[in-house]
Order: C-alpha cells, then structure tokens, then sequence
C-alpha cells in the first residue's frame, strides 16, 4: 500500500484540474463542484490513513522512498521525483488531509454565495496537492517544489477577490515576502549539494555528519540560510508581515493555509532535517530565539487588535514561533505535537470566526448598512444566537490557553519544560523559558479578551441585525465540531512522562530524529520539576483568563464607527509597532527608488537604450554616413582609390 | 641583356599610364592611358620571354586580343554615354552619388 | 648598336606617353599615343618579337588607335577646347601615385631580376640566344604558332568567341534604337 502513496498527492490535482475546467465552462455548477472538491479529498485522506496503517504495521524504522520518476539526471546531480513515507511525513500528510477535507467541508457553506466557487476548489485542491508535495518530497527540490507551490496558491488564494485592491497587494505582499525566503532557501540547497554531493534526504543526511565539521561556519550557514526561507514561509521574524494582511483572504483560506497547513511548513523543513540543525548548535539556538522573540511581539500586538481575524492571525504568528522554539531547542517531537494540535484549535477558530462573519455579513446585508463585520466591536453576547459556534470556540480557546487537559495545554507544556531543560546548558534558555511564559500568559488574555468582546457581554450590532443573527448550517459547523473534539482530546498523543500512557508521538517519530538525537545531549527532567512546570502552566492559564475575564469590560465599548482612537501604548500595538510603516521607509521606498531612479532612468533607458540601442545605431549611421561620403559618384576618386589599393598590396607582396 | 632596361622602361610607361588616369577627365583620352598601361604590360611581357621562352609573347597575342574587344565595347559604351548626357567628361558622370 | 636602338627608342616612348597625357586635344593624345606604339614595336623587334611588333602595328596602331580617331571625331572632341586636366592638387596627386608606382614596380623588377625566378623548375631561366635559335629553327611566325596551337589552343578559340561577343555588345551598345 505504501507504493501508491502518490495517490493521495494525485487525487488534489484532479481536483484542481477538474474544478479548474468546471470553473471555465459551468462555474454555476456548484454541486459538481462541491462533489469533485470535497470528494478528491476524501479519497485522499483514505490513501493517506491506508498508507499510514500500512508503514506503522510494517513497524519498520527505516524510511520507504517511492521513486517515481527521473528527472534530472544530469553528470553528478541525480533528482527523482520521489516521495519519502516515514514517521514525520505521515504525521504531516494525514494531519494535512483530515483538516483539509474538514475545511473543504466548511468552504461548501460559507462560499456557497460566490460567484467564484468553482474556482476557490480548484485553488484550494491545488493547494492541497502542493503541500502534500512538500511533505512527501524525498529531496530538496521535491520539497520546494512543494513550497513554492504553496506559496502561489497563498497568494492566489488571499487575492482570492483580486478585484479590490487591497486583497491583490495583500497577496502581492505575501508571495513577495515568501520570496526572500526561498533566496535562502535556494543558496542552502546549492550549498548542500556543493558540500554532500548530493539533494536526496537520505543520502545528505547521512553524509552530512561524515563530511562537515560539528559547529563549523558551513553548516551554520547552510541551516542559517534554511531558517531564512522558515522565517518567510511560517511568519516570523523579520518576515511575518504578510500573515496579517493575508487575512483578505477567506476564512477558511485562512484557516487552512494560514494556520494548519502552510505556514507550519517552515516547522516541518527543520524537523526533516534536524540532523543538520543538530550540527549547528548556533543556528539552532537562533531558530529557538527568534521564535520566542516572535512570540513574544505578535502576543502583544494580539492584545489590541479589534479585527478578529487580525487577533487570531497575530496569535498564529505567536504560536509558530513556540514551534519553532520547540525545534530551536532540539525537541523535534515536541515542536510537531505543537503543530498538530495548533492546527486543530486554530483552524477551529478560524472557522469559528468564519461562521461568526458569515452571520455578521448576514446580518449587515439584510440592514443594507457597510458596517465592518470583522470588528469586535461591532460584535457582543453572540452567544445567545450562536451556541454551537461559541461553545466550540471556548473549546479552542482554552485549548490555546493552555488549560490543563485540553490537547493545547500539553504540547505547550512540553515546549516549555524542554527549553526549561535546556538551561542546564546555557542560561539564555532560562530567558527563552521566561519568555515563553510570559506570552502563554499573553495568549491566555487575548484569546479570552476575543471570546468576552465577541459572544458576551451587551450587542453592539444593532437593533436591526439582532434578529437576522444566526447560527450557521450544520455543513459549517459539523467540522468545527470535529475539530472540536480533537482540540479537546488531541492531548493524549502525546502526554508528558509523569503521566501514564506516555509520549506516544514521541516514541513514533523517533526514528525520524534519532539521527538528530544524535548531537544532543541528553535531557533529563526529574519528575519533581515537570510537575513544578505542570502547575505553574495551569496557573498561567488561570490567571490569564481570569484576569481578563475581570478586567476587561466589554460593556464600556462603542460600535466600531463611534469608536475613538487608541492612544498611547494601546494606539503602537494597535498599529503593530508601526514595523510595516518601518518597513516601508526602509527596505521598500528605497528598492523603489533605485528601481525607479537609478535602474529604470538610469540604467534602462540611459545606458541600454540610450547607449546601447540608439548609441549602436547612432554609431553605425555615423559610420555610414562617412562611408556615403566615399561613394562621391566620380570615377576619379574610385580610381585614386583603387591605385592606393594597388600600391599597398604591391607593398605588402614585397615585403613578404 | 636588355632585361632589365626592358622592365624599366615597362614599368616608367606603366606609371604614366596610371597618371594618366589620374590626371584627365576625358573619358576617352582615360581609355587611351589604359591602352598605353596594356602595351608597358605588353613590353614587359616581351621582355621576359628570353627568359621564360615563347609563351611570354603567345601571352601579347592574347592581350592584344583582348584589348581590341575591350575597346570596341568600351567605346560603344562612351557613344552611348554620350548620347545620354551630351559630355564625356567624367565630372558630369556621377549618377552613383550616393 | 643594340642598346643605342633601344635607348633612342626607349626615350622616343617616354616622350610620346608624356606628351599624350597632357595635350588637350583628344586627337593630339591619340596620335602621340600612336607614335608610342611605333616606338614600342621597334623595341619588340629588338627583343626577337618580330611577328609581335608586326602584329602591334597591325592591331595596335592601326585598328584600335584608328577606332579611337573614329569616336573622337564623331563626338567633335577634336578641338582645342578648355582642358579637362585636373586642377594643381590632381596634378600634383597624379605626380605622386605615379611616382610611388614606379618606384615600387622598381622594387619588384630588382626582386625579379635578383633572385631569379624562385621555386621554378630547372627550365627556366632560358640559356642566352636561346629565343633567337628557336627562331632560326622554327622561324618567328613558327616559334609563337607552336605554343599557340597546341597548349593554348583552347584560349585561342574562346577568344575568337569573346570577339564575337565584342561585335555584339558594341553593336548594341551603339545603335540608337534597338
């Protein structure tokens, strides 16, 4: 069964292909397109779970690769087109098809309505078949492939309604950004396969420990340079920008690729090859670093912003860079139960807040008013019309916070008392610790601040759309209920130690990082200390809710249009710390200008043209016009001509 | 023995011929310095088949041949000329300006 | 006696081709061109090339100089007219080629002359008096038909075909309607 894993990545692309035509010819189709969309995804995960069944009742530990086909077999360099089943890709594969097919359930309701139906499947299988290539990839190439890939289906996607401008930058900014990245991303793998001979995982993998030195400047620079196209791809440091603005997108756009699937691939290139990350204690201490310093920033611009979309983006951000510290620190397992269960209380929540715009929008339509129907503070006591959707939502809520027993609560923890564990080594893991507290603390509060200001406390809708609020169709909201139950219980793949029926996930992607493991020293946590870390989590969680559920008094806000503007402190969150506006003058009003000034003016229609074009064609009038000089028309000249020619050759005949 | 007195008086003839050209307008009279540079080749031709033995002068033979329909034709072709723009001289030929 | 022929002779060339070349009438030209001619068929005969000098003044002199008396005359080119010599800058570039040109053709005559004939068979150059017992043997007519029929054979009828094509083009050249 494990051969015909490429179904699973084959089955999307029909999709896409199928949904693609139907977007042309019938795009009023929308029960075929639901069929084809929602049902490729179906036989995918089917392939997905049959394949995953398959591996784990081989109990091999070795990686199976299904070469498919040759590509490039050029002199030394040999990349197939090849897919690696083992641990981590499975992990990854069945997580990307099951919340998948769950959001592609959801998309059949809340797009029903657009005009562009047909074509939102297509992108979206699309998309799916990407990042299955990027999971499944069994080399550099195949994985970029993939990236790349998820990259323009991002962007066409979150321009998704390119007709107003504001969405097609939004994707302009995000597939640019996507793009220094993948500059990194290219200078690595030329790098590795300048230094190991060779692209496919397997074999650098295992000739990477022989050949480089531990510690050594080539291979901190070729994860630096990895972590680069991570930093671009999962939204952290310094190129997280585009993840907020992606929010132009629709929701479920943004619950897939925005929260479980892509952004998550930058987690997963450092687990695959954490065996060079191992080698390169720098870089992965950076990787830890910048992923607790992005945590730490986008938490607090979470706390003040009014768009719920924009919270639940900033806290993805926030999230991302806990997995990224998971991984920073060595804790490949953990940093992938992070991701795991990330996907389910965040795509939950998207969805979640999906359904709430959708009645939002509902509303606002039937009242003919242009209200904003993302703005919180337009929102208020959703609950009374929208229980299913509020009681799933505080389900994911908590799960983020980190409330004990919830699925949240225990890939946090673990992150967190691996870093604490790592401080034995080096004190700066004791700050990355602290911090990591701080912004569980920060989550805690802003997601409860979201729930309180959106379903409780009084409605600031307006009398009008009170009665046109409602809860969504059951095709919308069954999934969030799945996702539900897995935000809730997702827990138990992977408890800590102290507990009974322990680290399950651990165990099984071991022996995807044993090579990586390898480097490590060991970590050993006593028993005492986890259930120091345990309860000072739950405490966290607690205050953190609490504290918000006290403090805050949604009661005190006005609708959004009546609203005043922030001040202070709470007006440089709300406005992200001004880092797009920095970000501008700096990087962008620069590049313009040379762009415009100096490369267009300049050099384009200066030199090229100027020089180049007209000056070559300047010259050879030039050179006509003196040679028209010579054709005077007189038979004198020619002949004088003529006998000089003669005395020269006369000449030069002699001379020789 | 007369070799080489033979060669220069060929190749004083010769250049005259070229200043010839060099010097009139006339069209016709420029033919005729051509004539006078076939016959220098000619002499110098003579001149050496005591060295290189009869072919030297079955070669004048052809030249005087030669130079005969050379000067039939390019005659025709100043008559004809003429016709055309009422003068040989070659300042008033010079419809190839380019 | 020879030399002293060929020195009067020799001068007697030179003097016509200068005088050819710078008289304005076109029939002076002609004429001393003619007188060129005769000069240089006393020459041939000094060089053993009776039967050329005969020929030169068949042809030559008397043919072709006679067709250029005929042109001239037909287009009335035979007054004294202005000069159609050029000013003193294209005298004074006729001068220099001219000059340049004998020199040069000096340098090669000297290069001839001294290194003989260079990489040539063992035939040339001729004994002396050679061309003069041929002559005896075969009579001048004979010693220039013995080449003439049998290696040059082929150049000889193309020839009388380019005559032919002569008589054509200039009687076509010519006509005033065709």
């Amino acid at each position: 069964m494990i051969e015909w894993v490429w179904l699973a990545v084959l089955f999307p692309f029909v999709g896409f292909l199928a949904n693609g035509w139907l977007a042309f010819r019938h795009p009023r189709a929308t029960a075929a397109v639901s069929a084809t969309g929602v049902g490729v995804l179906v036989a995918a995960f089917a392939v997905a779970v049959a394949v995953a069944l398959s591996y784990a009742g081989a109990h091999g530990h070795e990686p199976v690769v299904v070469p498919l086909w040759a590509w490039l077999p050029v002199g030394s360099l040999d990349v197939w087109l090849a897919f690696q089943v083992d641990q981590l890709s499975l992990v990854m594969l069945v997580m990307v098809t099951g919340v998948s097919l769950l959001i592609h359930i959801f998309s059949v309701g809340y797009m029903r309505a657009d005009p562009g139906y047909a074509r939102y499947f297509a992108y979206l299988n699309l998309f799916v078949f990407f990042m299955l290539v990027l999971v499944l990839g069994a080399s550099f190439p195949i994985l970029f492939i993939g990236w790349e890939g998820v990259g323009l289906c991002s962007y066409l996607l979150i321009g998704f309604w390119y007709r107003d401008k504001v969405n097609a930058d939004a994707g302009k900014k995000a597939f640019l950004m996507n793009r220094i990245g993948d500059a990194g991303y290219l200078l690595a793998m030329f790098w590795i396969f300048q230094e190991t001979g060779s692209l496919a995982f397997g074999e650098v993998f295992e000739t990477a420990p022989r050949e480089l030195a531990i510690g050594g400047p080539t291979i901190t620079g070729i994860t630096l340079l990895l972590f680069l196209a991570c930093t671009g791809k999962s939204a952290q440091i310094p190129l997280y920008t585009w993840l907020p603005d992606a929010m132009a997108g629709p929701t479920p756009v943004s619950a897939l690729i925005h929260a479980a699937t892509m952004v998550t691939a930058g987690v997963y290139l450092v687990a695959r090859t954490n065996v060079l990350f191992a080698m390169a204690p720098v870089s992965s201490a950076v990787v830890a670093g910048v992923g607790a310093l992005t945590a730490l920033w986008a938490a607090s611009i979470a706390l003040k912003q009014w768009d719920i979309k924009k919270v639940l983006a900033y806290s993805t951000v926030s999230q991302l860079g806990y997995m990224f510290l998971g991984v920073g620190v060595g804790a490949i397992a953990s940093g992938m139960f992070h991701l795991l269960t990330h996907a389910f209380f965040k795509a939950l929540l998207f969805l979640g807040s999906g359904s709430v715009i959708h009645a939002m929008h509902h509303a606002y339509h039937h009242s003919h008013r242009h209200e904003d129907a993302q703005d919180m503070r337009n929102m208020g006591g959703l609950r009374r019309w929208m229980p299913w959707t509020a009681g799933v939502m505080w389900v994911a809520t908590f799960a983020i916070a980190g409330v004990p027993g919830f699925s949240g609560f225990f890939s946090k923890d673990e992150i967190l008392a691996m870093t604490f564990a790592k401080g034995h080594e080096h004190a700066l893991f004791y700050v990355l610790w602290a911090v990591g507290v701080v912004v569980a603390l920060m989550t805690a509060f802003y997601m409860t601040r979201m729930m309180l200001y959106t379903f409780h406390g009084p409605n600031r809708t307006g009398d009008q759309e009170q009665g046109h609020l409602h809860e969504a169709p059951w095709v919308m909201t069954g999934p969030l209920v799945v996702l539900a139950v897995l935000a809730a219980v997702g827990g138990v793949l992977n408890l800590p130690h102290v507990l009974p029926g322990a680290a399950w996930l651990h165990h099984w992607l071991e022996p995807a990082t044993a090579a990586g493991d390898f480097f490590k020293p060991e970590v050993h946590l006593g028993a005492g200390t986890e259930w120091l870390l345990l309860g000072l989590a739950t405490a966290i969680a607690a205050v953190g809710i609490l504290g918000a559920w006290r403090l805050l008094h949604p009661e005190t806000l006005r609708p959004a249009a009546e609203a005043g503007a922030e001040t202070g402190l709470a007006r440089i969150l709300y406005r992200k710390w001004y880092v797009d506006e920095i970000y501008d003058a700096v990087v962008v009003r620069p590049l313009v200008w040379v762009s415009e000034k100096f490369l267009w003016k300049g050099v384009d229609a200066g030199v090229i043209d100027g020089a180049g074009v007209n000056g070559s064609a300047r010259v050879a009038r030039g050179i006509g016009a003196i040679g028209s000089w010579l054709q005077t028309g007189q038979v004198g000249t020619y002949v004088f001509f003529f006998v000089v020619g003669v005395l020269l050759i006369l000449r030069a005949v002699t001379r020789a | 023995m007369l070799l080489g007195p033979a060669l220069g008086l060929s190749a004083v003839l010769f250049a005259i011929g070229v200043g010839g050209v060099l010097l009139r307008r006339n069209a016709i009279v420029i033919f005729m310095c051509v004539e006078l540079m076939l016959n220098a080749v000619n002499l110098s031709f003579i001149a050496l088949a005591q060295q290189i033995g009869p072919e030297g002068q079955v070669i004048v033979f052809f030249v005087m041949a030669v130079a005969a329909a050379e000067a039939a034709v390019g005659l025709a072709v100043i008559l004809a000329v003429y016709r055309h723009q009422e003068s040989v001289n070659l300042q008033d030929l010079n419809l190839l300006r380019g | 006696m020879i030399p002293l022929f060929f020195w009067s002779f020799a001068g007697l060339a030179v003097l016509a081709a200068l005088l050819c070349v710078t008289r304005k009438s076109a029939v002076a030209s002609a004429l001393w061109l003619v007188v060129t001619m005769f000069s240089l068929a006393a020459i041939y005969v000094l060089l053993d090339a009776q039967f050329i000098a005969a020929i030169q003044i068949l042809v030559y002199a008397g043919a072709i100089m006679v067709l250029f008396l005929f042109v001239i005359m037909l287009l009335n080119l035979g007054q004294r007219g202005p000069t159609d010599m050029r000013g003193w800058v294209g005298r004074g570039v006729a001068l220099l080629m001219g000059a340049g040109l004998v020199l040069q053709l000096g340098v090669i005559a000297r290069l001839v002359l001294a290194e003989g004939f260079g990489r040539q068979t063992a035939a040339y150059p001729l004994p002396v008096g050679e061309l003069a017992r041929l002559q005896q043997a075969r009579g001048a007519i004979g010693m220039l038909a013995d080449p003439l029929f049998r290696q040059y054979l082929i150049p000889f009828e193309v020839t009388s075909v380019l005559l032919l094509a002569a008589i054509v083009g200039a009687v076509v050249l010519a006509k005033r309607k065709i």
